[in-house]
């Protein structure tokens, strides 16, 4: 004989069933209490690494401030009061730049690991012309040149994995991976070639990009011009038509006769050609190269393109607010006293994991055990 | 016995002979009471109560998403119910995984085989029993045998799975099911991949499993099937229990009538063929796959303009590669594929044609001047030449016969011919799932228009139209057709593909997946494209369909024609010997 109030705990703990639909409030309030979760499971991680937190518990005020001090904090130098919040909207422009330089790959499901690489041989193409012509001729056709350098080389980098895929299907991931560390140790060889002596930090006094009202303005604009002209791009014309058929489904591309070779091509071309506009600006704003000079950018930027789900409207908020963490990490570090470990770095990953890990939720639902249980014996 | 639960009274013998007049030696095996299963807002299964017998056939009829797989995948343990109770043998029991409902005797054989290719079949039956003792494969495959001799069966338990036929494959899926010690079977449509022959033998297979006493549940939604191997019929509708009956009491109507909710006309029309000539001709076509493997022997037919032609075959025999084939899919095909524009006394146009195709064309005598007179452009401008031909007064002297061979879908479209290609698979093909169903039309069309961006305009107009006409239930034109019901995205599929003005129109498996009403609506937008003059061709698996819809039938088999047959005069069973007609040859060919 069997007892029926048993089975009710026999019954499996959690089940999922998928969510047919989602009220998008909803959604934005599942993404919110992640982000709050993830800030509270950061400072409880500070907590327990740091013994500076630990004696002194009224810290943790200081570490929450921290993400808006270290992005809109005012400087103390009372001539340019504002210059965490351009710099801030400065680099989370460039980041937003090399986030809509991968869209188009990314909307075609290829997968473009190698912005770094595309990103950084931009800015070296955009250097070569600067070392071999900065000062000789106009600093307008200067910069006319390096930015036709830094495009055209980028394409390079971007269509040589590109033409290899189509014509012999290799992986694209891996192909643009190693593109990157080919663009980071050729710029470290030209560097060494051109200034045998130096640092390994080649310095250009020509090739300013122009200030426009201040000396940020001029990235800030181009990057919100590049979202909007990539949202008509990809919605409203027929290259990003096939681009989402080709991601999608290649064999739909194929029945209908759109060739999938060519848009591949096509499209890296334009996700090379971006990524080595933003290598000009880096060269126009820096005045300097160097092997390191994206810094990781380019990996970053998959993060923020990822986030916007390869929304380009999106992907402005998303580049600020992952740049917005990555500062708030770093002025933590700074604040504790641990600059050396890998804090900052846990602190973004564990917030990002939160954000990216709370669609599950959105996406699921999630029962226990026992709720239809109680149903039946309501229905008694 | 007081403490028992109502369903084991019920069991018992003098309360149950009263009732239903059934012989007393029938037990009951299994009990659903109240069986409740939602996906998010979705209901796929609402109080559901069904009753298994030893010994018995039980049929699960209803239409495509009316919950029949999902309440059989909570007696297999994929599913767990929300709400209600399952009982065996008068106990309830809880089934949690697979691994539970084989505890319990219940084994399902599902639609997809899941085997190991390389393995043998006596292997793949044995993988994942725990035994005890030494693992023989000899000893498994002399069970194997012996399970195979007493339900007749016919299987060589060391063959390898690759070697194996589809109805092969579903052998060794039951008598794994059956190794396992399973007393209840549950079959999720067995026959859709099976010819009449395989299927007659399939349920001479199950009457002798049957008689041993096993239980034995059969999804299906053909009818003839169930009145012909079934006991008893539970029609389920909408997720809901409609009603269970002894299948020597009712008949296909009143069965239609209960699954579908309303009386339906199942017969299907056919108009005479109306001035079919010549549209499609295919001469000796020949096709190696990427993989090489050998998958269109030496086909040749003519497809003609007002008349469907239909194509059977087992699934797999080269239906799929053939109209690819066509379509300029597949590259690296041998042979002729010839397409008769119907041009004769049409005017002449330069939509498709440039300038120069024209004159070379007139240098060929091909125009006449709409009286029967030669056409001449010697010494003409080329402004003249297109001002007379834009005035309509050059016609074609005969229908324009082009080859269409090693030409991409593109290629041929650009030479003005129309083939509208509805594939098997409709959402990886045909559609793309995550745009709506604007965007879907103007798969065909978005290269027209403003250079470089798209006109949403007409394919929105489109999209309402075929929305309108053809019924699709859908909440709005820019839901992604991937959310519709296979029935919707059928519909938008074959509504976009006549949108496109066909002269030739193809489709694969067109209602697989369908309900009745839809199916019927598909067939007769097939008879409205042949009545119109189009060369339908109809790749089907139902043979009663192909025989009531289709003028003639072209059998395939291994990649072959098998014969070309008037379907007024066909019967399924001749269709049927076609369709397996030299398999075993052709498989000696290839060792």
């Amino acid at each position: 004989m069997s007892h029926p109030s048993q089975n009710a705990e026999r019954e499996p703990l959690i089940h999922l069933s998928k969510r047919s639909g989602i009220h998008p409030a909803k959604a934005w309030g599942i993404r919110l209490a992640a982000l709050a979760l993830g800030l509270i499971t950061c400072g409880l991680i500070a907590f327990l690494l740091s013994e500076k937190l630990r004696s002194d518990p009224k810290l943790i005020e200081k570490f929450y401030t921290a993400f808006y001090r270290a992005s809109f904090g005012r400087g103390k130098i009372a001539s340019d009061p504002y210059r965490k919040t351009w710099d801030f909207l400065q680099y989370s422009a460039l980041l937003l730049c090399i986030a809509l330089a991968l869209t188009p790959a990314f909307r075609m499901r290829f997968w473009n690991i190698g912005a770094e690489g595309q990103t950084l041989i931009g800015m070296l193409g955009a250097s070569a012309v600067n070392f071999y012509l900065g000062g000789k001729i106009p600093e307008w056709l200067l910069l006319i040149l390096m930015l036709f350098a830094a495009v055209l080389a980028g394409a390079v980098w971007g269509v040589i994995p590109a033409l290899f895929k189509a014509r012999w299907g290799t992986n694209e991931t891996l192909f643009t991976l190693m593109m990157n560390y080919v663009a980071m140790f050729l710029t470290a060889y030209l560097i060494k070639k051109w200034q045998p002596m130096g640092s390994g930090t080649l310095a250009f006094a020509n090739g300013k990009l122009p200030a426009l009202i201040n000396n940020y303005l001029l990235i800030i604009l181009v990057s919100v011009a590049l979202a909007a002209a990539m949202f008509v791009y990809l919605r409203y014309s027929k290259h990003g038509y096939e681009i989402n058929v080709v991601g999608e489904s290649e064999r739909t591309a194929q029945y209908v006769g759109i060739s999938v070779k060519k848009v591949i091509i096509r499209t890296m071309l334009l996700s090379g050609m971006l990524c080595g506009l933003t290598g000009f600006l880096f060269a126009g704003l820096n005045q300097n190269i160097t092997r390191d000079s994206i810094g990781g950018r380019g990996f970053t930027a998959i993060i923020v393109a990822w986030l916007a789900k390869f929304n380009p409207l999106v992907m402005i908020l998303m580049a600020a607010l992952v740049l917005l963490l990555q500062k708030g990490a770093g002025q933590i570090s700074q604040d504790l006293n641990v600059q050396k470990t890998a804090m900052p770095d846990v602190i973004v990953g564990v917030i990002l994991f939160f954000i990216i890990g709370c669609e599950f939720f959105i996406n699921y639902q999630v029962h226990f055990r026992g709720r239809g249980q109680k149903r039946e014996e309501a229905v008694k | 016995m007081a403490g028992l639960p109502f369903p084991s009274e019920r069991q018992s013998g003098p309360f149950f002979n009263e009732s239903g007049g059934r012989p007393v030696e029938k037990q009951l095996a299994l009990e659903m009471r109240g069986i409740t299963k939602r996906f998010g807002s979705v209901i796929a299964n609402y109080h559901v109560d069904l009753d298994v017998y030893r010994g018995e056939i039980l049929a699960v009829l209803g239409e495509n998403g009316c919950g029949k797989t999902t309440l059989m995948n909570m007696i297999a343990g994929i599913y767990f119910p929300d709400d209600g109770k399952i009982y065996m043998d008068g106990q309830e029991v809880v089934i949690r995984s697979p691994k539970d409902a084989f505890a319990h005797g219940i084994g399902m054989i599902h639609q997809h085989f899941k085997l190991v290719d390389l393995f043998t079949a006596g292997e793949n039956i044995v993988l994942g029993v725990k035994e005890n003792g030494r693992y023989r494969i000899k000893d498994v495959n002399e069970r194997v045998a012996a399970i195979a001799a007493r339900y007749g069966f016919h299987i060589d338990p060391s063959k390898k799975i690759y070697d194996m036929s589809v109805s092969e494959k579903q052998t060794v899926e039951i008598i794994k099911v059956l190794y396992r010690g399973a007393d209840i079977l549950i079959l999720d449509e067995p026959t859709a991949v099976l010819t009449p022959q395989e299927i007659t033998r399939l349920f001479q297979v199950l009457r002798r499993m049957k008689e041993d006493g096993k239980s034995i549940i059969i999804i299906t939604h053909k009818l003839h099937e169930v009145l012909e191997v079934s006991d008893r019929v539970t029609i389920l509708r909408k997720g809901e229990h409609i009603a269970t009956v002894n299948t020597r009491d009712t008949d296909e109507n009143r069965l239609t009538e209960m699954m579908v909710g309303k009386k339906i006309d199942l017969n299907i029309d056919r108009p005479a063929p109306k001035n079919a000539q010549p549209r499609l001709e295919v001469r000796h076509l020949d096709l190696h796959n990427a993989e090489g493997i050998h998958v269109l022997r030496d086909v040749s037919f003519t497809a003609n303009g007002g008349e469907i032609l239909g194509v059977a075959g087992i699934a797999g025999s080269g239906q799929r590669e053939l109209l690819e084939a066509i379509t300029g899919l597949q590259p690296r095909v041998q042979g002729e594929i010839i397409f008769h524009n119907p041009k004769k006394d049409r005017p002449v146009t330069f939509f498709h044609k440039s300038m120069r195709r024209v004159r070379e064309l007139c240098a060929q005598n091909a125009f006449h001047d709409g009286k029967g007179r030669d056409v001449s452009f010697d010494g003409m401008k080329t402004a003249a030449i297109r001002k007379w031909v834009e005035s309509g007064d050059v016609l074609f002297r005969e229908d324009e016969v082009m080859s269409l061979r090693d030409k991409t879908p593109l290629e041929i479209r650009q030479l003005g011919v129309h083939l509208s290609f509805v594939p098997e698979d409709r959402l990886g093909m045909g559609l793309v799932g995550s745009m709506g169903i604007t965007d879907n039309m103007m798969l065909r069309s978005y290269r027209k228009g403003r250079a470089g961006f798209l006109d949403r305009k007409k394919p929105r107009a489109l999209a309402d139209e075929i929305i309108k006409e053809l019924e699709v239930a859908t909440p709005g034109v820019s839901t992604p057709v991937r959310k519709l019901s296979g029935g919707n995205v059928q519909k938008v599929l074959v509504g976009r593909e006549i949108a496109f003005m066909p002269k030739v129109f193809m489709a694969a498996y067109p209602v697989r997946g369908l309900d009745i009403n839809s199916s019927y609506t598909i067939y007769r937008l097939l008879n409205k494209q042949k009545e119109n003059g189009v060369a339908v061709i109809y790749v089907g698996e139902d043979l009663d369909v192909l025989l009531a819809l289709c003028d003639r039938i072209l059998v395939i088999n291994s990649g072959a024609v098998t014969g070309i047959l008037d379907a007024r005069t066909a019967t399924k069973e001749e269709i049927g010997l076609l369709m397996t007609k030299t398999q075993a040859a052709g498989k000696e060919e290839t060792k």
